[in-house]
């Protein structure tokens, strides 16, 4: 007897969601990423206006003075969507439990120089505080933004956030036990080098405009507080030991660089949109990057003496030079 | 000569997303699209490059992890950390 296998192919009815193949003219195989993103914001059928802002629909275009023909053209080059994000961060997570653990068993914390043990304890713990207010911003833009591409990104930062703040709790822990934490919560509160932070960030929270909280703390705050903490202040431990500092801190060095490529691609994309978007997002930028610089003045001169200030102005070169890069050019700059 | 190089991918996530990226490298190149496999033919030589397929994947992708999703090929392999080149030496 002769056995005869034959295959029949079978092809697929469709390829993705109606919706997805819509948005993409075609009926085309579509990645998790754009299923999971495209299209997914609730547009229509709210009943009825908020009671806490009768001004705005419940989702609102308008919450924000950028106007975007169409919100997921600010998609994310990472590709996040639930599932990648966490497996993501758990591998980035089981790198820094890795880390933590190492420097405990070893002790590596006190073979730091003790006077730098201070120093690092002095400008890393209060941080904590500073990602807390990035967490509730990053929170608030989820809160009032509009479309899934940038509110699922923005989502992830918020958890993040609460994540970085958690990782440098426990080098407090640590750096010192709980007491070191206090202490840092003191300098916090009263220490003349944070005041002027610590205001910042207060009034980063109330921002009325939600894609200006996103240039606030992204951009400005973060473009030159990470560098100047995690790549200034970390070389300068180099010099008296402080490596087991940077290992722990790594995780925070890792978000950062990845975090940047997908701002950058919102920030460009946005800026694209239009001039007017472009004159907006420089107008925020140039108030906020400001404010920034001068909040960090205090704690750089702190860390770093005589080399403070100079540093903080190379960081803000660079910083100028990225945002060009994004097309947001600076309002003076653009008249000269 | 131009003999077909081929190269056969599974239709996973990330095997769509280097499916594209030797789409966008190869403008001569056919995809044959079977329920569970795409064979892509090209006359003569076939390019993959690491940063098309980063970009598509969004991470960074090591061209060594192409194992993980091929199912077959043919044509000699030029490789190098940057990009993988399939072409029939005469």
């Amino acid at each position: 007897m002769v056995l005869e296998i034959k295959t029949n192919a079978l092809s697929q009815r469709r390829q993705t969601f109606a919706h997805i193949a819509r948005r993409f003219g075609e009926d085309r195989p579509a990645s998790r990423y754009e299923e999971a993103t495209y299209d997914l914001q609730p547009e229509a059928v709210a009943h009825y206006r908020p009671t806490w802002d009768p001004a705005h629909d419940i989702y609102d275009k308008t919450r924000t003075a950028i106007v975007m023909q169409d919100w997921y053209a600010l998609k994310d080059p990472r590709q996040f969507y639930y599932g990648t994000y966490t497996i993501a961060r758990a591998r980035m997570m089981e790198a820094a439990d890795k880390a933590m653990a190492f420097v405990e068993k070893r002790g590596s914390f006190a073979t730091i120089d003790p006077a730098w043990q201070d120093v690092a304890r002095f400008y890393l713990l209060p941080l904590r505080h500073v990602e807390w207010g990035a967490n509730m911003n990053a929170c608030s833009i989820t809160d009032q933004g509009y479309g899934a591409a940038i509110t699922q990104a923005t989502m992830f930062a918020t958890m993040d956030r609460l994540g970085i703040a958690q990782i440098i709790s426990r080098i407090g822990l640590i750096a010192g036990g709980p007491a070191a934490l206090d202490e840092a919560k003191q300098a916090w509160m009263s220490a003349p080098e944070w005041q002027p932070l610590r205001r910042l960030v207060e009034d980063s929270l109330v921002i009325e405009d939600w894609f200006e909280m996103l240039v606030a703390q992204f951009l400005a705050l973060d473009g030159l507080l990470m560098p100047l903490v995690y790549d200034a202040f970390d070389a300068a431990g180099q010099a008296h030991g402080a490596t087991p500092l940077s290992m722990m801190t790594e995780f925070i060095a890792d978000w950062r660089e990845e975090t940047a490529k997908w701002l950058d691609a919102v920030l460009k994309a946005t800026a694209r949109e239009s001039q007017a978007n472009s004159d907006h997002l420089a107008r925020w930028l140039g108030h906020w990057e400001a404010r920034a610089a001068e909040a960090l003045a205090p704690l750089a001169t702190r860390v770093l003496g005589g080399e403070g200030a100079p540093v903080l102005a190379d960081l803000r070169r660079a910083l100028a030079v990225r945002a060009r890069g994004l097309g947001i050019v600076a309002l003076e700059e653009a008249a000269a | 000569m131009s003999a077909n190089v081929s190269i056969t991918l599974q239709n996973t996530d990330e095997g769509r997303g280097i499916i594209a990226a030797i789409m966008a490298d190869n403008p001569a190149a056919t995809a044959n699209r079977y329920p569970a496999m795409t064979k892509i033919d090209c006359p003569g030589r076939l390019v993959m490059n690491r940063e098309t397929i980063s970009t598509e994947l969004g991470r960074d992708y090591d061209l060594q992890e192409l194992n993980l999703t091929l199912i077959c090929l043919s044509g000699n392999v030029d490789e190098d950390d940057d990009s993988f080149t399939l072409a029939w030496r005469a």
